[in-house]
């Protein structure tokens, strides 16, 4: 792949840019509100745009793609099963009690449900997962530009970490929540042309078919009933409960990364939307990910004519295929804008859970606002330092997603058990919370340490995942009922705001009827099961 | 929050859809033999172009509004 003069021009616009709005939103950080939580003032189609684009990492573009070209159209699980559901769900049920309870942060709504330990613990294992993650899109960006552009692999970590340090540094949140909302156009403006290209290339969702090495390769269900049958080696139970379920329940219903979007937004109605407004593109996500995925594997079934041996070189190779110089720039814009949107969202969720989580109540409290300001902005700093040094730890993995779901099963499938108990059943002690926690967790890793040593085996990595997430999970649920039946329940006047049956629901009559969360869902679940239907 | 975050996007996608077209219009046509033939810059650029003032006058509109 070669530049020309345009597209490193293009590319110096976009540094400019985000750079720009840094430097314009600097002086409104006066309080650590403002930092933290944008003050509360974003109206919900901007926090909804970041809500997205805070997931569309690395993993998200060249992950999917890459998993496109391996598993075919099985990855619209990843966009329908295991997003649409739980970002319903996550706006109509759980939005009101992140937002209404006014914690500034996940694990501060565990301390408010649960007690100090529950919280204690989840902000440390989302701090340490939050710290891994951010420096899995920083490897994969500089190993892309290396591979392609033969840029050194040190000078894109340490110069695109630096563009993002300066940008949050100086704007917080609203500054990381702003650029999402540009990165987000600019990946969709940058990648919907290969899919044009792409699908004219090999002649319509016809010839696309045809030229596939598998015919399972253009169904999403259609292999589901048997493990044997699907390239994944996973079954309808593995995938429904383990993905559909539990793991992307875990994700969007409890990832500080995502719901701290929602935080920011200027009143309740907005916040319920938040998760609403991102479902929408990220249900057409696969248009732009898997498809250019599949056109690679279609024209290049051996992977040695454009992939070079590799699958996660799918998106970068169909780009370096399809588009001239001058969308080619645009088109690496898009790369890392995706790589920088999903790196600031772990940076700002990382700075506000350790300022306000364990900085604030552990290490040094009752110090002024401006303090924990100035803490945030080292945090900041500290993360992308940290992130740089862990862009090596993932060079040991081969698959980028693989790598990340592992996470997620660890420390996100578990927490989801507290958090379906806490908010739904308002029997569940405040000790239970911490113990089930524990162990699932405990579960999850030594559930990890036997699939790891071969004492229990899998067909692949992402089945291991799916069933390393369903115990995790099995064993929280567990302990917290069990805990709870021999402690204590809180008294009802305490989990007022916090416990679903206690809390007087959200009144949305004087609300149009297309900005009503309960409306918007269904239509957007609706929507979802005709994609799955036409892309059986 | 002050600042618009339509002006940024608004901007920016005018002047990349300003710099597509003007490449397409003078870049060798040999290049576009990668996009099957067609010129897809001057399209593209087209299509970001319009977004861009889209943008700009939805921000325009606004500040007017406010002010």
């Amino acid at each position: 792949m070669h530049l020309h003069f345009v597209d490193y021009a293009i590319i110096a616009i976009y540094f400019l840019f985000v750079l720009g709005i840094g430097f314009a939103l600097r002086g409104r950080m006066k309080t650590s509100d403002d930092f933290f939580l944008s003050g509360r003032s974003i109206p919900g189609w901007i926090t909804g745009l970041a809500f997205m684009s805070a997931n569309l990492g690395a993993l998200e573009v060249m992950g999917h793609a890459a998993n496109a070209a391996k598993y075919g159209m099985f990855v619209n699980h990843f966009y329908w099963l295991a997003a649409m559901p739980a970002m319903c769900f996550v706006g109509v049920f759980m939005m009101p009690f992140y937002y209404g309870s006014k914690a500034r942060s996940v694990p501060e709504y565990l301390r408010k449900r649960y007690d100090e330990k529950t919280r204690t613990l989840n902000a440390l294992s989302f701090a340490a997962m939050t710290l891994l993650v951010s420096g899995v899109d920083l490897y994969a960006m500089a190993i892309l530009f290396e591979r392609l552009l033969h840029w050194p692999f040190g000078a894109s970590v340490v110069a695109s970490a630096l563009v993002v340090a300066v940008y949050i540094y100086l704007g917080g949140l609203t500054s990381s929540i702003y650029n999402e909302v540009l990165q987000f156009f600019l990946i969709v403006f940058g990648f919907l042309p290969l899919s044009i290209l792409g699908l004219r290339a090999v002649g319509g969702f016809a010839g696309l078919e045809a030229k596939l090495p598998n015919a399972g390769y253009a169904h999403t269900w259609a292999n589901i009933w048997h493990a044997s049958q699907n390239p994944m080696g996973i079954n309808w139970f593995g995938t429904i409960f383990g993905l559909g379920f539990v793991l992307s329940f875990g994700y969007w219903c409890t990832d500080f990364l995502v719901v701290q979007r929602g935080l920011a937004a200027k009143d309740m109605p907005a916040a319920q939307r938040t998760p609403l407004v991102a479902a929408v593109p990220k249900m057409f996500f696969p248009l732009m990910v898997v498809l250019p995925g599949l056109v690679a594997i279609a024209l290049d079934p051996s992977l040695t004519k454009y992939l070079n041996g590799r699958y996660d070189n799918a998106l970068p190779a169909m780009l370096g295929k399809f588009y001239p110089s001058g969308l080619l720039g645009i088109g690496l814009t898009a790369l890392l804008a995706s790589f920088m949107s999903g790196m600031a969202g772990n940076v700002t969720a990382f700075n506000t859970v350790w300022t306000f989580d364990i900085y604030q109540t552990h290490v040094n409290p009752g110090q002024h606002d401006s303090h924990y300001l100035k803490m945030g902005r080292f945090a900041t700093i500290f993360a992308v330092a940290v992130g740089i040094g862990t862009a090596f730890i993932v060079l040991r993995f081969n698959n980028l997603m693989d790598y990340l779901q592992l996470l997620f099963a660890f420390f996100n499938a578990p927490l989801f058990g507290t958090f379906l108990l806490g908010m739904f059943w308002k029997r569940t002690s405040a000790h239970s919370g911490f113990w089930g926690l524990l162990c699932g967790i405990l579960a999850a890793a030594t559930h990890y340490s036997l699939y790891h040593y071969h004492v229990i085996t899998y067909p692949s990595d992402m089945a291991a995942n799916f069933y390393q997430a369903i115990w995790a999970f099995s064993v929280c649920v567990a302990v917290t009922v069990l805990v709870t039946s021999f402690t204590e329940p809180r008294k009802e006047e305490e989990l007022v705001g916090l416990v679903y049956s206690l809390t007087p629901k959200p009144r949305n009559q004087d609300l149009p009827w297309y900005e009503r969360p309960g409306i918007l869902a269904v239509g957007i679940l609706a929507l979802c099961v005709v994609l799955n239907i036409i892309f059986w | 929050m002050g600042l618009d975050i339509r002006w940024p996007i608004g901007i920016i996608f005018t002047i990349y859809g300003a710099v597509l077209i003007i490449y397409g219009l003078v870049a060798d046509p040999a290049i576009f033999v990668n996009s099957l033939g067609v010129n897809i810059d001057i399209w593209w650029g087209a299509a970001m172009l319009v977004f861009g003032l889209l943008m700009g006058i939805l921000a325009f509109r606004a500040s007017r509004r406010q002010a």
